[in-house]
């Protein structure tokens, strides 16, 4: 029996390897990502293009907007000369923030008033304008702190020290190489073994390994080791490049990571293999795989925190294995996490891999017969 | 097609060429009649512009969201004078933060690594100390989980804001005259309550199109080459413009349809204020839908085989659409190379269309900016299809 299923294992990665355009489909798309999306996908806010509009003549007002052309976030810096200006400016996404200084502002500061200034910011891209609004205020209080002191002013003794763990320059591609090392494997996973079956089928050839001996239990292991095999390989070629060509730190046990990959891949494996038993044709199996791809990759975290979404849609996120492999990923990378957490997060994806894998048992049978 | 008839001009022949146009138009007709039963008959085309939409139109208005109302803070108070109670008091009050307090910040590390908290706050027991004096000032540290990269930048922004607010307080309580001076009064235009779907909604309404537009036409096109049906169609009179409309219509149609469903859905349930005029989201989705379908087309064109056809437009058409159209990610925080790249994107200019005609209202001078970029692309890309096709029955 051992010696039927290693055969079949050594056609089907045979036959990965052998066609032409699955081999490249298994490695070009993921590397291709792998770079653009690692510089691509970021929510970094940079290069932003700002209008100024300054009605005050002192030397207070070009001191505070020195400083704001100063920081490196700031990019094109283009002068308003109306309040008619801004709606313009804002509307067509020549910039994204509008500074308006009253004309007011150095007479009022020198004598000791508060003095606001009002920052007009595009709510079209309200994730951007609140980092960008958080920059302004940094600058701005930084600027309220000198003066005072110039002036003699009694000080707030008081200053909040930001300290960034396991990414101290808030590097996004940090961030991005461990998800993508997630991502990349799965979307691999699931397309080598939900069109295995299908490809097969269509071909007529799967006829051909039903009349051989081996048995249903034996023909699903073939499926589905390749695909344990491969998915593994391509999760230590991404890590490999992380690591090597962009330099992300790894922390961690290299060991558990390992480990985790093949917990999550057997997951994978097993809803790749269950969407191939149902699917008809290889078109079928190509969509089947779009709709789980979509919310599994959506719903896990990595877009956005599964903590943003509404309280009752959170559970969903629990039954993906993606969601628990993204926390090791990140936390093996970045942060050294320990093995207590990581096993912490293996064993709801060995659970699914439990369910899943008897479960595709269960229809390739009914399938079959 | 032939077009020495143009040349000749006796009424015998006048005649002939407005049968002839007759005919082509029947053809046309007959040929958009094939194609749309086959889309009705055909589950996966209802699957892909109807199931789909609704499935991926759920997923972005409601597990993509940027809006962190509960980001999970530690703060540990090493000192417990009012002062430090009171700053304490800003972080509970404020709806951002989820709180948990500890007197010793050795209880946060697990929940730090575990990402049970996204970072917490330190007020060191020396802080009142340090407070009164002159020569130094009382630290607070602020220590964000990085490895969530933009959730750090917002703990970092939102513990900012707590504190600002807390100082306003100590000014007006201790009746200090002082800091802040000047102070930021910020304004969010078009979307006051910053909620990340009013953007992301018709953001996604681009990649469903994208989704419709391409890949479904690339898959259908593909069948009909790999079954040999298109060579069957190559082998009648109808000419290669016919064949690209015949294909194009129907899908364009679909495509249509799918779109209003999806606006309806969009503005009823989702209640997306839409600021601009449906007239010019019919022209502008139309304009987008041209350059869609005819990647698409080029795409089965060139790959003649469901498989390779299925891969190519998730690469080239769906994923730069998520990724690379300034959807979610800012275009102008990424390399200059891959910005140049976006320019080519036609999804780039139709995000921007759709989230301006949504939450703006009909912005001219960038709606028809983007609107002639996209014309330009698809042209582009009809007269590459036609060549390629037409080489292809030589």
């Amino acid at each position: 029996m051992l010696y039927r299923i290693l055969t079949l294992i050594r056609k089907e990665i045979l036959q990965v390897l052998r066609d032409p355009k699955t081999r490249v489909s298994i490695i070009v798309p993921p590397i291709l990502q792998l770079f653009i999306f690692a510089f691509a996908a970021t929510l970094d806010v940079k290069n932003i293009p700002i209008g100024i509009l300054n009605w005050d003549a002192g030397e207070q007002s070009i001191e505070l907007l020195q400083r704001i052309r100063g920081a490196p976030v700031f990019s094109k810096i283009t002068y308003l000369s109306s309040q008619q200006e801004i709606a313009p400016f804002i509307d067509n996404q020549r910039g994204a923030v509008v500074v308006f200084i009253d004309a007011q502002f150095s007479r009022k500061l020198n004598a000791g008033e508060e003095v606001d200034i009002q920052i007009i910011l595009d709510g079209r891209k309200s994730n951007s304008a609140q980092i960008i609004a958080g920059y302004l205020q940094q600058i701005i209080s930084q600027y309220n702190r000198d003066f005072s002191k110039s002036i003699g002013l009694k000080q707030q003794n008081t200053v909040i020290v930001p300290r960034n763990w396991y990414n101290p320059n808030l590097l996004y591609y940090w961030y991005n190489i461990p998800s993508l090392v997630v991502i990349l494997t799965l979307v691999v996973g699931l397309n080598i073994t939900s069109l295995s079956v299908a490809r097969e089928r269509e071909l007529g050839t799967f006829d051909q390994l039903l009349v051989s001996p081996l048995i249903p239990f034996e023909i699903l292991l073939g499926k589905m080791i390749p695909g344990i095999i491969i998915g593994v390989l391509e999760g230590c070629l991404i890590v490999t490049i992380g690591v090597l060509v962009f330099g992300v730190p790894f922390t961690g046990s290299l060991l558990l990571l390992l480990a985790s990959l093949f917990v999550f891949i057997c997951s994978i494996v097993g809803i790749g293999l269950f969407i191939s038993s149902l699917a008809k044709t290889q078109q079928q199996a190509i969509l089947g795989t779009f709709v789980f791809l979509t919310p599994a990759i959506l719903l896990s975290g990595y877009a956005t925190p599964v903590e943003n979404m509404p309280n009752w849609l959170q559970p969903a996120s629990s039954l993906i294995p993606v969601t628990y492999m993204l926390i090791i990923s990140k936390g093996i990378f970045l942060k050294a996490m320990p093995a207590s957490i990581v096993l912490h997060n293996i064993w709801p994806m060995a659970l699914i891999a439990a369910f899943t894998l008897p479960a595709t048992m269960f229809f390739f049978r009914k399938r079959l017969g | 097609m032939t077009p020495k008839i143009c040349s000749n001009s006796s009424p015998r022949s006048l005649k002939r060429k407005r049968s002839l146009k007759r005919v082509r138009l029947r053809r046309l007709i007959a040929l958009i009649r094939k194609e749309s039963l086959q889309i009705i008959r055909d589950p996966s085309s209802i699957l892909i512009s109807v199931v789909l939409p609704l499935i991926l139109l759920f997923l972005y208005g409601f597990g993509v969201s940027l809006d962190l109302n509960h980001l999970r803070l530690g703060i540990v108070m090493e000192d417990s004078s009012p002062e430090a109670r009171s700053l304490i008091e800003s972080f509970t009050n404020s709806s951002y933060f989820d709180v948990k307090i500890a007197r010793d910040r050795r209880e946060f590390v697990d929940d730090i690594t575990s990402g049970r908290l996204r970072g917490f706050v330190v007020i060191p027991s020396y802080f009142s100390q340090f407070r009164h004096r002159k020569s130094v000032s009382a630290p607070i540290q602020v220590i964000a989980d990085a490895s969530e990269t933009n959730t750090a930048s917002f703990v970092q922004n939102y513990a900012q804001g707590a504190y600002s607010n807390w100082l306003q307080q100590q000014v007006a309580s201790e009746g200090l005259k002082g800091m802040p001076l000047v102070t930021a009064q910020t304004r969010y235009w078009y979307n006051e309550e910053l909620e990340s779907r009013l953007f992301l909604i018709p953001g996604s309404l681009a990649i469903i199109m994208t989704l419709i537009g391409t890949l479904l036409t690339a898959l259908v096109v593909a069948r009909e080459w790999e079954r040999g049906t298109m060579e069957a169609l190559m082998s009648t009179p109808i000419g290669i413009f016919e064949i690209i409309l015949g294909k194009l219509i129907p899908y364009f149609i679909l495509a249509m349809i799918s779109m209003t469903i999806c606006m309806v859905i969009a503005v009823v349930f989702y209640e997306i204020p839409f600021r601009g005029s449906y007239w010019v989201l019919a022209i502008v989705t139309s304009v987008f839908l041209f350059c869609a379908l005819n990647i698409g087309l080029l795409i089965s064109t060139v790959s003649r085989n469901q498989f390779v056809a299925s891969q190519i437009s998730l690469v080239v058409g769906f994923l730069p659409s998520y990724m690379l159209s300034g959807f979610l990610f800012e275009i102008a925080s990424m390399p200059l190379p891959i910005q140049l790249f976006t320019y080519i994107i036609p999804a780039r200019y139709f995000v921007q269309s759709l989230q301006t005609l949504f939450l703006v209202g009909n912005v001219w001078e960038l709606l028809i900016k983007n609107t002639l970029y996209m014309l330009l692309l698809g042209s582009l890309l009809l007269i590459v299809i036609a060549r390629k096709t037409v080489k292809r029955l030589d």
